[in-house]
């Protein structure tokens, strides 16, 4: 029941900051401003399917995982 | 209860909606051969992904993987034999472009002689603020299966639940950077139903000996990750990374890369150094005191404090240029290749393959390299 509530009132929170947010914000970057952000050296993934792989191999030689986007099923445990 | 859940999530990610129109992944095939060789192990496949969108507000992608795996590493030289598998892996998935929110769903399926593992993925993005802010939320369902080569009758199940929550904020014209947070949940047969762990043993010639190791049946872990890519003064790109992780078995660990992107005619190289450092699962020991000493043991070396080193090059070459080409279809095209050093130290892990006597083994070290070569066409 508390965290019912609890979760409620998360909920109207994220709504009013939400609502709020649909007013007043200007974008501080206007699209003609993103001309750097759109070159290509800029893009966060810009090769998923060797991002992917490498994340693999961190993931099977360390015990850390996630925070980092997703990676690959299986084991190779060994 | 959770229908309605997912319609408020959806309701409250409508109301930051305000005008823009957000952009699917581009179309691109991609072909690759990727090389794993250190410490005993040799593991080389192709992964092939395609990706084409299907009107103006579906994209679909399809990726198949693979590992030849020939595996002689340390543990398999301590307590078993040399091995060789086969690892096979496809995936399917589906953006759905609405406004400016982006739904996403994926099915992964991978499957190797004595493991097979199949994972359900969903997601929400919404870009808001004038596309400045891109929220996603994402939640996995992982469904494993695990089986012995050499004991039909064996197989257990995995379980695997992964929730997380992502921001990408344009700070400057200059500066854009995520934030990631991401909760796995394990349940079910976590170990490796062929892996020892080593034990004081005075009747053994050697003074220790081996049995199955045994984990808990559940793990819980968190990870804080966060990045951010500055474009230089020059044509040249800059990005440091840092992520926080803890886990239910106590291991906390910190990772730290700082990459280097810059162009050049056709060409762009990137370097990248990474640092991980960890401390070891609460089970683990290198040498029990004896034979079922506590209820949960293993000798995983990936669960021992340790600390790992990388060290990346790559370089890729556009070999077919937006503009004025004759390649019909075809937009784009380029070649990249890559290795990552990689050096791991095992602060509790020895290597017993150097035949010393118990107690004065040398501390294990794992050199291993990673190439990738991948031929991209944009069409």
């Amino acid at each position: 029941m508390k965290h019912r509530s609890t979760g409620r009132i998360l909920l109207a929170l994220l709504v009013l900051t939400g609502l709020s947010a649909c007013g007043p914000i200007e974008p501080w970057v206007k699209p003609y401003e993103r001309d750097k952000l759109a070159d290509p050296i800029m893009a966060l993934d810009g090769d998923a399917v060797s991002t992917s792989y490498i994340q693999h191999v961190y993931e099977s030689r360390e015990g850390a995982r996630g925070g980092e986007g997703a990676a690959g099923g299986g084991c190779g445990c060994n | 209860m959770t229908l309605r859940r997912l319609s408020l999530t959806v309701l409250l990610l409508a109301l930051f909606s305000n005008g823009f129109a957000g952009v699917l992944p581009e179309d691109r095939a991609d072909v690759l051969y990727h090389l794993y060789d250190g410490g005993g192990v040799e593991i080389d496949g192709p992964s092939i992904l395609v990706r084409k969108k299907v009107g103006k507000s579906l994209s679909f992608v399809g990726n198949y993987y693979v590992d030849m795996v020939s595996s002689a590493s340390i543990d398999v030289v301590t307590t078993a034999s040399p091995y060789t598998e086969e690892r096979t892996q496809w995936s399917l998935g589906m953006d759905y472009l609405h406004g400016n929110t982006t739904m996403r769903v994926n099915y992964v399926i991978s499957d190797e002689s004595d493991y097979d593992a199949q994972t359900v993925s969903f997601s929400v993005s919404q870009d808001m603020f004038g596309d400045l802010t891109t929220l996603t939320l994402g939640y996995a369902l992982g469904d494993d299966l695990v089986r012995r080569a050499d004991d039909p009758s064996f197989q257990r199940d995995l379980d695997k639940q992964t929730y997380s929550v992502g921001i990408t904020q344009i700070l400057t014209k200059n500066l854009i950077s995520t934030l990631n947070f991401e909760t796995i949940t394990d349940e079910g047969f976590l170990n490796n139903p062929y892996r020892s762990v080593r034990y004081f043993d005075l009747t053994s010639d050697v003074g220790y000996s081996f049995e199955p190791e045994l984990y808990p049946n559940t793990r819980t872990s968190n990870a804080l990750g966060i990045r951010a890519r500055y474009f230089l003064p020059y044509r040249a790109a800059i990005e440091g990374e840092y992520r926080f992780f803890t886990d239910t078995w106590d291991i906390e660990g910190h990772t730290a890369s700082l990459s280097y992107i810059h162009p050049w005619g056709d060409w762009t190289f990137t370097g990248k150094v990474r640092y991980h450092d960890q401390t070891g699962a609460h089970f683990y020991s290198d040498l029990f005191a004896r034979s079922e000493a506590t209820n949960f043991r293993g000798r995983d070396k990936e669960l021992s404090p340790l600390q790992s080193y990388t060290f990346k090059l790559q370089a890729a070459y556009e070999f077919l240029s937006d503009d004025g080409n004759d390649w019909g279809f075809l937009k784009k095209g380029k070649v990249t290749a890559s290795i990552n050093m990689l050096h791991v130290d095992y602060d509790e892990f020895s290597d017993l393959t150097a035949l010393q006597p118990i107690g004065s083994e040398p501390l294990y070290q794992l050199d291993a390299n990673v190439f990738q070569v991948f031929f991209s066409f944009f069409y």
